[in-house]
């Protein structure tokens, strides 16, 4: 292992699976570095499940080829693969106590007594479930199933660890709180872990990576930040956190800042930086909604400015949605912080202009 | 269900329908002991007549080779159901699987003159070609048996695999066992109550049955309903009376006991659902 930082522990090569005439994953290609925590992030049905399974060993990929540590697996039946997953359900083992599920996977690979003992005590620590060693699966709480789980999917130290929706079965309060603690965990014992789910929240929150699926594809991957700011894609941009899109056409183009024309808006829009596009094309200009600022007078700016008449307020209490129809009829989402309690805020029917800078704005080719 | 509480109306019903049911065992377990030899006259207590049976060497004879054929009947229809729910349930899609899983369920319809009969006909035939089995006796009976309730067991165990969440066999595959030891490690402790009442119920069916046991029974090989109703027919002796309060009392036995396992089993799931 000299070329630990060159070669991938998790690589995905021109993989696809069909399931009779439907393709559930069309030629993904995908490498995961060591000690990383990579998000698959879609809706359901996008195949990243699909995907995780075969990662797994429990589907064989069509065509293509999964590689672990640099090994090609993709015929290797899933109990002689180095890699352990966590289900949705837990799937834990009800017949067996919390000490027996987590050595299940050791007893497997007949490992000393002594050993099994050692490293079952280290798990529990690990995920503070000591005191309920002697306990049933179903004598537990949710947190407490999943933490048991967790201890059973690393107990076998395997070169990749894949979580199947790791939050999907708790309540909401519960999920903020193990989201973090999950993390805590895998990062102290520094395993590679692939994770799949459909809230863009939990995968922001516990990766490093993320990739975007849709329809079989991966749309785009990079880290949270660089996938909320920097989308590349209509689907992207909608798919993480809520956006403006302006259908605009190219004006102008130049290193430093490009122009747009759009028909709901009286100005020109500009954006920072050139476009991938000629003069004429048509493409989509992304504004998130806090990234727009509003008030009652006009700006001074000459670009990027609309405006509307407040049409409806989500109040959040920590901020507060607004939703302004423009005269052409596009309703604009605009974000305000709520940071004074005895502010006069804006109100139904108000008029308003919106504006932002040209930073704030990003261009979409699809 | 609501459990609120009955109308009158209702609770006539309810009391008519019981006693329609359950008079008739009543009245035949108040006469099993009964002083008299008439079986209507009631002449005062006795446990004579259980006493008498217990005497009897057909009968006993008659009572034990039923319980040998109902013991391994059972057994091997766990055994056979357990591999026909496997494939039902597990194996997914495949081609004649629904020509597998209606064949299988097939007997549980079947009028048992006509299972009786077809087996008959089959170990004639195949006593005639092959020359085996030589004489009919125990042996036919036993896989007469072991036919239908295969199928009875097969529905039992299936529709308790339907309920068992698929990943829990896939995470023992992921933590390293080969299927045949995640069928013995996981999936048999789980159903193991299904196999247990799939086994209770096969035994009671097999100590019951008269008809098909008639069919493919030879000389030497009488189970206790053959032997009961052929005494039946020279005239009911109170001696009957007496077996059958027995037979009833170890029936209600295995049920109870296949009850409790399916409540347990019910508790579990619910407390698991619960959280």
């Amino acid at each position: 292992m000299t070329d630990t930082v060159s070669s991938p522990m998790l690589e995905i090569r021109h993989v696809t699976k069909s399931f009779g005439q439907l393709s559930a994953v069309k030629d993904v290609n995908l490498a995961i570095n060591k000690g990383e925590i990579f998000a698959l992030l879609g809706g359901s049905g996008c195949g990243k499940t699909t995907l995780l399974r075969m990662m797994a060993g429990f589907e064989t990929p069509t065509e293509g080829a999964v590689l672990i540590d640099g090994q090609d697996v993709s015929n290797v039946p899933p109990y002689k693969r180095p890699v352990n997953m966590m289900f949705q359900s837990y799937a834990l083992f009800p017949h067996l106590t919390v000490e027996q599920n987590v050595s299940f996977g050791l007893k497997q690979d007949k490992l000393p007594k002594a050993e099994i003992e050692t490293q079952v005590h280290k798990m529990l620590g690990l995920v503070h479930m000591t005191e309920f060693a002697k306990r049933k699966p179903n004598q537990l709480s949710g947190g407490q199933r999943q933490r048991v789980a967790l201890a059973r999917s690393l107990a076998k130290k395997p070169k990749v660890l894949l979580l199947d929706e790791p939050m999907g079965a708790l309540d909401k309060k519960l999920r903020s709180q193990m989201q973090l603690e999950v993390v805590d965990i895998i990062e102290s014992v520094g395993v590679t872990c692939v994770m799949v789910t459909h809230d863009q929240e939990e995968a922001m929150t516990m990766a490093d990576r993320v990739s975007i699926m849709h329809d079989g594809e991966i749309m785009q991957i990079g880290s949270p930040s660089e996938i909320y700011e920097f989308p590349n894609s209509r689907h992207t941009a909608e798919f993480i956190g809520s956006v403006n899109i302006f259908d605009a056409t190219v004006q102008h183009v130049s290193p430093e800042l490009s122009q747009f024309s759009c028909p709901d808006l009286a100005c020109t829009l500009s954006v920072e930086g050139g476009v991938n596009a000629v003069e004429g094309a048509q493409v989509g200009v992304a504004v998130r909604p806090e990234k727009i600022l509003m008030s009652r007078e006009q700006p001074q700016q000459s670009n990027n400015w609309i405006k509307g008449k407040v049409q409806d307020i989500a109040y959040l209490g920590g901020h507060s949605v607004y939703h302004v129809e423009l005269d052409s009829g596009k309703v604009v989402m605009a974000t305000t912080t709520n940071m004074n309690r005895h502010e006069q805020r804006l109100t139904w029917k108000d008029e308003v202009y919106l504006y932002w800078p040209a930073s704030s704005a990003v261009v979409l080719y699809q | 269900m609501q459990t609120g509480k009955l109308s009158n109306w209702s609770k006539w019903f309810l009391s008519l329908g019981f006693f329609f049911l359950y008079a008739p065992i009543i009245i035949l377990v108040i006469f099993s002991f009964n002083k008299s030899e008439l079986v209507t006259v009631w002449a005062g207590f006795s446990f004579k007549w259980y006493g008498e049976l217990f005497r009897d060497p057909q009968m006993l004879g008659a009572a034990w080779i039923s319980l040998k054929i109902a013991v391994l009947a059972a057994s091997a229809a766990v055994v056979l159901g357990t591999m026909a729910s496997m494939v039902m349930v597990r194996m997914g899609a495949f081609k004649g699987k629904t020509a597998f899983t209606s064949m299988i369920t097939a007997p549980l319809v079947m009028p048992e003159v006509i299972t009786g009969l077809s087996l008959l006909l089959l170990f004639v035939a195949m006593g005639q070609t092959l020359g085996w089995p030589g004489q009919r006796g125990m042996l036919t009976i036993w896989i007469a048996h072991v036919t239908f309730c295969t199928a009875f067991v097969a529905v039992v165990i299936s529709s308790r695999l339907q309920e068992l969440d698929e990943s829990i066999e896939e995470a023992a595959q992921d933590l390293g066992a080969p299927p045949w030891k995640v069928f013995f490690l996981v999936t048999l402790p789980i159903i193991a109550p299904a196999l247990v009442s799939g086994w209770l119920l096969a035994f009671t069916l097999s100590l019951d049955d008269l008809v098909i046991a008639s069919f493919v029974s030879g000389p030497g090989a009488t189970t206790l309903p053959m032997q009961v109703f052929s005494s039946a027919r020279l005239g009911i002796s109170p001696q009957i009376n007496a077996l059958a309060t027995i037979i009833i009392g170890l029936a209600s036995l295995a049920v109870l006991i296949a009850w409790w396992f399916a409540r347990r089993e019910g508790m579990r799931s619910v407390t698991i659902s619960e959280n």
